[in-house]
């Protein structure tokens, strides 16, 4: 009975002393970031530029002196895409690596998953995820920085409307991403004086839509509108070629990568997605303040890790935005650090030119999306 | 209306081609050695994957194809080997987390051979569409449909024609007896092991051009492999192959005329169904319990 | 002393946060080690005891967890009724579907409870009118106990940890009782059995029953304390998780399905620090184990130091 005591008490000692990432003392002199990204499963396409970005950029910034004397420090943690591995770890940021602030959750559902836990321990977090939910209705301490899923409709609409395109089909995924954008699309379309006379759905893991196609052929739609990211809407774009579909396809920001038109090869031509102007730097005229930013951006990423995409862009927006609140803070307190992102004017990134208050905790206009075509394997303004 | 039917054909045949290979692999495996190997759909992932960096690298695309073949193979084999001979005494659970452990291992290794990336692979022979009446296809869903259909008449002739099939069939019904007669039972199942990788890997290597692979696609196809051998009725191949039609057929006549959001759902609702009224899949035989 | 083990556990749970306060690895994960506790105690009477195997009991914790969800969320209902709601509706299916599937051996077993797994995932992803779909469900409300708020982690803790235990205590009592000897008579040869006049079928029912309806109260109990559900803690991977849970700690025994789930739980959170290898290194300790330990950790422990641990945790060790 003693030695198994003895026996229990060691291994849970053992157990509980155990802290691999980080030293038990928070350290004074550091700032710590913590995140919590989709770094593997289907959505890490998202979470992995995500972090290439935050680590080359906070790099930089401790090699320049850091910010207010003090070095920033990145703790990160995979969440696979999951809620509930979100939940634990935002619990675990706060709670064991005590980070002043957090910048992460790669998509809508881990983003959406934490909100009531970062609300309750008022903590500052900059989500990187797309839904509108996030930051409507407003939250006190959750900021995000890529467009919405709305704004993406939006703006297909916009363009659909100059097209004279009034019937349109429309088919989603099975993921969040997906279903969110299938949501405000339905919501949306009314307002533009456009039908969606087809409804269709895959799994996100499925080879082969066709199917869904056959029935979209069969209507009297005259453009189709994908909403998914991933290789999903690749195998959309090759079966709409395949079955000779002749009708504009549209697709969502989720395919803003250059991943995509390698992937559909010759099926990407003709597509029109809206998207931020990262991916067009260089076609932007030199009077756009984005243009340097930009640009910058693009060759620092492209130099280290090559091709780059509007998903890192958004880590970026959300790194300085939180660096410049810290530094007019001038303090760690998270009340102050939180007050002055909300305080966040002309801050010129690469989704557009930020500007936050009170009532909009993401501060991007509809401008702040450019509509591309996909043309000879590239993007071009239209 | 008829056009829609044909083209939903279509897809679900080749889509069912792809399910009929993984499942005839399980069929393969579970019949020399009553184990379910949840690691069959990473056969699928690492057949594609290796053919995909070989083609990369310069190697001739049929020399590529047939090396990434000899590698599933290869990977066949260790499991076989390092895992399953280990565990000879495994209850049906330990076997089922022994092979769920290899599946995660394989993914984990694929993971940080190939990464997150997402590959294509240049299909067989170009992607000119071919027009069926208003129906259209691309040569490689005919190149789905033959190559599964050889690689089926080829299992066929080896297991009733050759003696190294009927080793391996008299291992599934008796291994004692069949040891007793002299058959090496240990080469049989590792041949087993490296036939139902060899033909994982196939079925990879075919739609692959169709569709795109990550590191995690074998998990899907494993899935659905696994469903159409029991649908089929396990330790039957022709019925793993029938299966695997079946569901490929169900899905897209599902998503076709129901719903596509539920088109797994309803295919599930029928296997349950049929598993209510068939306890021993379609064309399984009736088990009888050992006492 | 027939219970010895269980106090010294019951001991070791109530200490921990004593000595360790605001400690993220007992507040925090301590509280998920005692929901897959929970669930896995509960599985562990379906596949270790009756020998049934379960691939889909995701699908009874997911419909607690999404009754007690959306009934409170959607329609403000009180979370007692809702977790009430959610045991009835389990109770139900679980009913419904027990006889056709639990007809069904082994690998067909596998595939129906797989298949039904599968198949609630899937409707919880698509009737997102309901569910709220892949985004999942927020705000669902705390629970309040007698006027007392369970509201923080250390609350979530006493309250978990005391269902806990109340399964732990349940499932070791249920072994010993006359339905325990006949579950493992039906195990060990189910036409022995029936020789014996045991009713297997209607045995087999209830268990499967009873292991649904404690899934779906951990489920209820999840979402207040999550306060938040999606669909990815109920799929088919999870299912799989529960299963090997059991299976590692070692199948049919209690202590032995507690000791697989907290492995399993804690096993995740000390290899985040391995980042890209974690998946290699998770498969390869699984099937490591399973190659060496085919009767499971906890049992060949116990086994192993066996004096020591007679009397104290053996109980309800199946004898093989």
């Amino acid at each position: 009975m003693k030695v198994l005591k003895l026996f229990l008490t060691v291994i849970f000692i053992l157990l509980f002393n155990m802290s691999p990432l980080v030293p038990i003392v928070h350290a004074s002199g550091i700032i710590k970031i913590g995140s919590f990204l989709a770094l593997t499963g289907p959505a890490s396409f998202l979470g992995d530029p995500e972090l290439k970005t935050l680590k080359m950029y906070i790099d930089q910034i401790n090699s320049q002196g850091g910010v207010l004397g003090k070095k920033l420090e990145l703790v990160y943690y995979d969440t696979a895409g999951h809620a509930k591995s979100a939940k634990d770890i935002v619990k675990r940021l706060i709670q064991k690596d005590r980070v002043d602030v957090i910048i992460g959750g790669s998509t809508s559902g881990t983003s959406l998953a934490v909100i009531d836990i970062v609300q309750a321990r008022k903590i500052p977090f900059i989500s990187l995820a797309g839904s509108i939910k996030i930051v409507q209705p407003v939250k006190k301490w959750v900021f995000k920085t890529p467009h919405t899923d709305r704004m993406a409709a939006a703006k297909i609409f916009e363009d659909m409307k100059k097209r004279h395109i009034t019937r349109i089909a429309l088919i989603t995924g099975n993921g969040g991403f997906d279903k969110s954008g299938r949501a405000q699309c339905l919501d949306l379309a009314p307002r533009y004086g456009i039908k969606i006379v087809a409804d269709e759905s895959y799994g996100n893991a499925d080879t082969d839509m066709t199917t869904q196609l056959t029935k979209i052929r069969a209507t009297d739609a005259q453009a189709i509108l994908n909403f998914g990211f991933g290789k999903a809407p690749a195998i959309v774009a090759k079966n709409v070629k395949q079955l000779g579909i002749r009708l504009p396809l549209y697709e969502s920001h989720g395919v803003a990568s250059k991943k995509f038109i390698a992937l559909a090869g010759d099926a990407a031509e003709g597509i029109r997605l809206p998207a931020a102007a990262l991916l067009v730097a260089d076609k932007l005229p030199d009077s756009d303040p984005q243009k340097k930013v930009l640009l910058g951006y693009r060759n620092m990423y492209e130099a280290k890790y090559g091709p780059v995409s509007t998903f890192g862009g958004h880590a970026y927006d959300a790194l300085f935005i939180t660096v410049g609140a810290i530094r007019r803070a001038g303090c760690l307190d998270k009340a102050k650090i939180r007050d002055e992102i909300e305080k966040t004017k002309g801050f010129v990134g690469t989704g557009g030119i930020f500007n936050m208050s009170p009532e909009d905790h993401l501060g991007l206009g509809l401008d702040a999306f450019k509509m591309l075509e996909i043309r000879n394997g590239t993007w071009e303004l239209i | 209306m008829l056009d829609q039917l044909i083209q939903f054909l279509i897809t679900g045949i080749t889509v069912g081609a792809a399910y009929a290979l993984v499942g005839l692999g399980f069929a393969i495996i579970y019949n020399a050695s009553d184990v379910v190997n949840f690691a069959q759909g990473e056969f699928v992932m690492i057949g594609a994957m290796s053919a995909i960096s070989l083609i990369d690298m310069g190697i001739p695309y049929g020399v590529a194809l047939a090396a990434a073949v000899a590698i599933t193979v290869c990977v066949g084999l260790a499991l076989e080997k390092f895992a399953i001979e280990q565990a000879r005494d495994a209850t049906v659970v330990s076997t089922i987390i022994i092979t769920i452990g290899a599946s995660i291992f394989l993914r984990g290794m694929a993971l940080i051979v190939w990464g997150k990336d997402i590959y294509a692979m240049p299909p067989f022979s170009g992607e000119k569409p071919i027009h069926v009446g208003n129906a259209t296809m691309l040569p490689q869903n005919i190149w789905v449909m033959a190559g599964t259909a050889a690689s089926v008449l080829l299992v066929r002739y080896f297991f009733n024609r050759t003696a190294t099939g009927k080793a391996i069939l008299a291992c599934s019904y008796n291994m004692k007896a069949a040891s007793l007669v002299g058959i090496n039972v240990r080469k049989m199942l590792l041949i087993s092991y490296g036939l139902s990788a060899g033909l994982g890997a196939l079925a990879g290597i075919l739609i692959a051009p169709i569709t795109y692979i990550t590191y995690d696609s074998g998990v899907m196809l494993g899935l659905k492999g696994f469903s159409a051998a029991i649908l089929g009725g396990m330790g039957n191949p022709m019925g793993a192959v029938a299966g695997g039609m079946l569901l490929g057929l169900l899905e897209c006549i599902g998503a076709g005329f129901i719903s596509s959001g539920y088109k797994d759902a309803i295919a599930f609702v029928v296997i349950l169904m049929v598993l209510f009224f068939r306890p021993g899949g379609l064309f399984g035989s009736a088990q009888a319990e050992r006492v | 002393m027939r219970l010895a083990g269980f106090y010294l556990f019951a001991a070791l749970v109530a200490l921990l946060p004593v000595v360790f306060p605001d400690n993220y690895y007992v507040t925090v994960v301590g509280v998920t080690a005692f929901f897959n506790i929970m669930l896995a105690v509960g599985l562990n009477l379906l596949m270790g005891y009756a020998g049934q195997i379960s691939l889909g009991h995701a699908a009874f914790f997911g419909i607690g967890a999404y009754v007690s969800a959306v009934t409170t969320v959607r329609y403000g209902w009180n979370p007692w009724v809702a977790m009430a709601a959610g045991l009835v509706l389990v109770w139900l299916i679980a009913n419904l579907i027990a006889r056709p599937i639990l007809r069904l051996k082994g690998h067909y077993l596998a595939m129906a409870t797989l298949g039904f797994g599968i198949i609630i995932h899937i409707v919880l992803v698509q009737a997102d009118a309901f569910t709220g779909g892949p985004d999942g469900l927020s705000g669902i409300p705390g629970l309040v106990l007698f006027g007392w708020h369970v509201d923080s982690d250390l609350r979530w803790y006493v309250v978990a940890g005391a269902v806990m235990l109340l399964y732990v205590w349940l499932s070791l009592n249920i072994i010993d009782s006359r339905e325990g000897r006949a579950l493992r008579a039906v195990h060990g040869s189910e036409v022995a059995a029936s020789t014996l006049g045991i009713d297997i079928s209607g045995t087999k029912v209830r268990v499967f029953v009873l292991s649904a309806l404690m899934a779906s109260l951990t489920g209820s109990l999840f979402a207040h304390q999550q306060a938040f559900v999606s669909p990815d803690s109920f799929s088919f991977f999870f299912s799989i998780e529960l299963v090997t849970m059991v299976v590692l700690g070692g199948l049919a025994s209690t202590f032995g399905a507690v000791f697989g789930a907290v492995i399993l739980t804690f096993l995740p959170e000390f290899l985040v620090v391995f980042e890209d290898f974690q998946m290699l290194i998770y498969g390869a300790i699984l099937m490591l184990i399973m190659i060496f330990l085919p009767r499971g950790l906890f049992v060949t422990m116990a086994d192993r130091i066996g004096p020591m641990f007679a009397g104290y945790f053996r109980q309800g060790i199946r004898e093989t």
